[in-house]
């Protein structure tokens, strides 16, 4: 697939689920078009799943740890057929199993997630899972900045480390902003990078928007070093809409109908992405 | 002779006993293996034992982890630590998504003694019973003990296991049936029913001889499993003796005092008296002199039972 289709994908999935937050009157809206682009590599580049057999044994697996993310995440669940996309417009609604969170009960989720800082470490146990039963299958989780104030991180990042697991990758969407602003005002986070690597982890810097640089670098990991891998995805909270990128009020917010109708005329404009 | 064991030993036991037949079950533990006596089943299978620190978060999270890969966690630790301080990670990551995960959690109560307060958790059956689908049991032997591992494991969902601490001598009965959520009745009377668990099993047997030498013919039943409640038995021992005396190693609040309290409000007017800690924290001592000081003895649950029989109307 080129480069153009990715970032094509990208867009759709922006658009989808601006329009399912707006549809819903409620959706964590900057955090979503944040994290769209390593959710689209993850999912179209380099997982190996399977729609029509979401419980298939060998799927890789995937933790969405800022499970309040999840609006862009269920377009792209959609899309590849994991569940039909008319579905989509129940996001958020009563009786709809879509919902603010992600749970198991949607078809491709592997996981309830979303209470911040348990999917580092579930994570882990997956890993570890497919140690233990010898199966090839490589766990991937996606956390936020702000979530890196939990202490539950740093004790999965130890086990990560201690047990080496070179199947295990994590993601940072590093957008460097949390609800009430800027990570680096409400808890320093930096030096983020030395950090990880004190604790033995295998760290890149990357850029979170660039689907296919972030596919070639999950690519080049190798699964025998006995490290975790991690990527501190640098990116734009609300990335693709011109007033909603990095304003920190976004982090959770409907746009109004000339909101939204600008929102999908910036995403048409330009194709986000590098 | 009954043999004299700890239940956290038998627990220990239990774990090397499953791990024979079943392949899928591993044992995570924070770095207390020799307390909670995992070590029994990590000596025999290490490479399904994992240590993963002094880290109870990220224990409950990755036991997650492992059941979602279709193996079977037990997650041993301190009841104050598992329960208490992991809290929000086994409701979150493991009782909401339902997940098969076993938490045999020891040092539960004020058997921990000397530790003291800050280490005897007397909320636990409390803060687990709130979390719907979780079942709870609480062994009174060592011979219980075994038999609610293998249970356990019949129980598609999270299962909370008490584990004390002391050495206790056995007396269940080996053949008698071992069925969560049904209680077994010990001994049968007619002025007062006894429905205790765990460790304040045999303090209510002692009781309901020393009732009996004085006149009073009491009901003991062993309440091993906290939840889901045998309320038939309750209601029935309510009609029949007219009068009910819960004794626990736990706080009364939260514990089998107040499942049997929701159990008979609205159904029964029988009078009902709580026995277990009285809403305060544990202290330093000798487990005996605590469970002196704290009333939990065979003298009190019988001191207990006479006002319970001298309420009836």
């Amino acid at each position: 697939m080129s480069t153009t289709n990715y970032r094509r994908i990208a867009t759709e999935r922006r658009k989808e689920l601006l329009n399912m937050i707006y549809e819903a009157k409620t959706g964590h809206t900057g955090g979503a078009l944040s994290s769209t682009d390593i959710l689209v590599a993850l999912h179209y580049g380099i997982m190996n799943i399977k729609p029509s057999e979401p419980k298939w044994a060998d799927r890789d697996r995937f933790v969405l740890s800022k499970g309040h993310s999840v609006e862009g995440y269920l377009c792209i669940l959609a899309d590849l057929g994991f569940f039909p996309k008319a579905e989509l417009m129940t996001f958020s609604k009563y009786g709809s199993r879509l919902i603010g969170h992600p749970t198991n009960k949607v078809p491709g989720i592997e996981i309830c997630s979303g209470a911040l800082g348990h999917g580092l470490p579930a994570a882990v146990g997956m890993a570890l899972g497919a140690k233990k039963s010898g199966r090839a299958y490589k766990t991937y989780v996606l956390m936020g900045d702000g979530e890196l104030a939990e202490g539950s991180v740093w004790e999965g990042a130890m086990a990560a480390a201690n047990y080496e697991l070179d199947n295990l990758t994590a993601i940072i969407d590093r957008n460097g902003l949390q609800i009430s602003g800027s990570t680096e005002d409400v808890m320093k986070l930096e030096q983020l990078k030395a950090k990880w690597e004190a604790f033995g982890w295998q760290v890149f810097e990357a850029d979170g928007h660039d689907i296919e640089g972030l596919i070639s670098l999950m690519k080049s990991f190798p699964q025998t070093n006995g490290k975790p891998h991690m990527i501190i995805a640098n990116t734009t909270k609300g990335k693709g809409v011109s007033f909603m990128e990095n304003v920190a009020k976004w982090h959770h917010g409907v746009p109004s109908d000339e909101q939204l109708a600008q929102a999908l005329a910036d995403l048409d404009k330009t194709e986000v992405g590098k | 002779m009954a043999e004299s064991k700890s239940l956290r030993v038998a627990y220990g036991e239990a774990l090397a006993e499953i791990g024979a037949e079943h392949k899928e079950v591993v044992v995570l533990d924070a770095d207390l293996a020799h307390a909670t006596m995992t070590a029994i089943f990590a000596d025999k299978y290490p490479e399904r034992f994992y240590n993963m620190g002094i880290a109870e978060a990220n224990l409950m999270c990755a036991a997650s982890g492992f059941a979602y890969s279709g193996l079977t966690p037990f997650v041993s630790t301190f009841a104050m630590f598992g329960a208490g301080r992991a809290y929000e990670m086994i409701r979150n990551s493991i009782s909401y998504c339902n997940l098969n995960v076993k938490l045999g959690f020891s040092h539960s109560g004020l058997c921990v003694g000397e530790d003291g307060g800050s280490h005897q958790s007397i909320e636990d059956i409390a803060l687990m019973r709130v979390l719907p689908g979780m079942t709870i049991l609480v062994p009174c032997d060592s011979i219980e003990m075994k038999k609610a591992v293998r249970a356990s494991l019949d129980i598609p969902g999270p299962v909370y296991i008490r584990v004390a601490r002391p050495v206790v001598d056995s007396f269940t009965n080996p053949e008698d049936e071992f069925i969560p959520g049904k209680a077994n009745i010990l001994r049968e009377g007619s002025d007062v029913a006894i429905i205790a668990t765990g460790l304040m099993v045999t303090e209510a047997l002692e009781a309901a001889e020393k009732l009996s030498k004085e006149g009073v013919s009491a009901s003991v039943v062993n309440m091993h499993t906290i939840k889901p409640l045998d309320e038939k038995c309750v209601l029935e021992m309510a009609e029949k003796c007219g009068a009910i005396v819960t004794a626990e190693e736990h706080s009364i609040i939260g514990g089998l005092g107040s499942a049997v309290a929701e159990t008979l409000a609205g159904k029964s007017a029988a009078p009902f008296i709580r026995v277990g800690i009285q809403d305060k924290f544990g202290k330093s001592g000798k487990p005996s002199e605590l469970f002196c000081e704290y009333g939990l003895t065979g003298s009190n649950i019988a001191d207990q039972c006479k006002k319970a029989i001298a309420q009836k109307k």
